[in-house]
């Protein structure tokens, strides 16, 4: 296969993101040669400054010979379904780099199988040759978090300031982070974000570190920081990626955890990855069925009679499934 | 309840600033139009040469790019980001303009290849109207097998 060209790409892309038939032709015969790229998830807080560290790190792997995707994943309305995606704004001086691609995706809702297109993405951008793919994300909710899990290495960004965040974080992304980031470490409350987090991660990691022994030096990565149970330790890590600082740092840990997963740890993690990957797809794609099969009249109704508090949503879903079983049963299998 | 993609697809639309005018309200508010409208729109912000427009519409894949310039560049600019996107293989994608554009240079942007140009004052709706009408359908071999028709 020759190089696509970034048109090819783009187009390839949108063809994924349609559920286009013909461009899953084209990933199943790219698909045997991925798997060479760094997929990198970035998520965190909206405003903890996500596209802005991408942004940083991308110059800098550039500046050491690397090429980079970057797949930038943000909400569409609820209510429209459209979607303002503007994490562009933060790449500007990237645009024109031949060796730099940046897509913009819209999630399209829950049922838009955002983890599964993100997923042939990362492959279609692995197969074209790019050496470092970053798919960033809100992490807000469980379908990013389904995103992030689709690469090798997931950084989780937090800013101080943000309230309630690091709870957010506790309750579900620190879980899947192997490099935490504080960013805008410049801001007040910087110190208190760090402990926060590191806290946390003693908390849910088996291996306590030391927790809260901050040096002098403001932009040093924290001792000994805990060790998730495969044996890799979580960084906690400070940058102000609108001037660069500490960035060097990141795209370094990036680089360790990679060294990481080839020593050895990469293979389960693979394999658990695809597990979830195939998991996934088998979710949307009986969802989808289901869909498509069940009555629309009957499906208002059930949803008015939970409305009008007849019928628990739990009892509405059991009803719907049943109709589709025996629906199954009348059908001969194809 | 049967869906296709192509029913499901939302148009993909770039709105860029070009030139040097740090102005984007107007910008702003068409965004959010073809937002409401269920369209999906990369915004890239204030001072785009028509090279960084061109590269973004190129990788983004978008279906149409509405240009917002109040500066008084656009008789250069605006026909640059054309011809751009001609050289890229995207000429058949609708350029359309806003902003202050005087009324005698819209004849010759249009000769140019814009395809309309909005001043002050368009309703939101007419543009959205103009984009829907203009996107070109996108190459659709199979647009009505859904992935699951696809996997049997």
């Amino acid at each position: 296969m020759s190089r696509p060209s970034k048109r090819e790409l783009a187009r390839l892309i949108t063809g994924i993101e349609n559920g286009d038939p013909n461009a899953l032709r084209t990933l199943r015969e790219w698909y045997g040669r991925a798997g060479r790229a760094h997929i990198v998830g970035v998520t965190g807080a909206p405003g903890s400054g996500k596209s802005t560290l991408v942004a940083a790190l991308t110059r800098l792997a550039r500046s050491r010979g690397q090429t980079v995707a970057i797949v930038s994943v943000d909400p569409s309305s609820p209510f429209t379904g459209g979607a303002i995606l503007g994490d562009r704004i933060r790449m500007r001086e990237l645009f024109e780099d031949e060796g730099v691609f940046i897509r913009s995706m819209a999630n399209r809702g829950a049922l838009g199988g955002i983890a599964r297109s993100t997923a042939d993405i990362a492959v279609a951008l692995d197969a074209a040759g790019y050496d470092l793919v970053f798919i960033e994300t809100v992490g807000a909710g469980q379908a990013e978090v389904e995103v992030a899990r689709v690469a090798e290495t997931i950084v989780v960004v937090e800013a101080p300031g943000l309230g309630d965040d690091i709870q957010a974080i506790k309750a579900g992304i620190l879980e899947i982070a192997d490099i935490l980031v504080v960013n805008k470490a410049d801001r007040e409350g910087a110190e208190r974000t760090m402990s926060a987090l590191q806290a946390a991660l003693d908390l849910s990691t088996p291996s306590a570190g030391t927790a809260g022994h901050h040096g002098p030096g403001a932009l040093r990565r924290v001792e000994a920081p805990a060790a998730n149970a495969a044996g890799w330790r979580i960084p906690v890590l400070k940058t102000i990626a609108t001037e660069g600082t500490g960035v060097e740092a990141v795209l370094d840990a990036i680089a360790r955890h990679r060294q990481y997963l080839d020593q050895g740890a990469g293979a389960q993690r693979r394999a658990q990855r695809l597990e979830y990957e195939v998991t996934i797809r088998l979710r949307d794609l009986l969802l989808k069925r289901a869909m498509q099969q069940i009555e629309p009249a009957r499906y208002r109704a059930l949803i008015e009679a939970c409305i009008a508090r007849e019928l628990h949503p739990q009892d509405a879903a059991q009803a719907l499934l049943n109709a589709l079983s025996r629906e199954a049963d009348r059908t001969p299998v194809e | 309840m049967t869906q296709t993609p192509e029913a499901a697809r939302p148009l993909r639309i770039l709105i860029a600033k070009p030139g040097l005018d740090g102005h984007d309200r107007g910008a702003k508010v068409i965004a959010r139009a073809l937002r409401d409208a269920g369209m999906e729109v990369i915004y890239t912000g204030l001072r785009q040469t028509p090279e960084m427009i061109a590269a973004a519409a190129l990788q983004e894949d978008v279906d149409a790019v509405g240009l917002s310039i109040l500066s008084g560049a656009h008789n250069t600019l605006l026909p640059r980001v054309v011809e751009l996107l001609r050289q890229n293989g995207m000429g058949d994608v609708p350029v359309f303009a806003g902003g202050i554009i005087p009324d005698e240079d819209v004849p010759g942007l249009k000769a140019a290849g814009i395809a309309e140009v909005f001043g002050p004052g368009t309703p939101l709706s007419e543009i959205v109207q103009f984009i829907r009408e203009h996107t070109p359908p996108r190459h659709a071999v199979g647009h009505q097998s859904s992935i699951i028709n696809h996997q049997s």
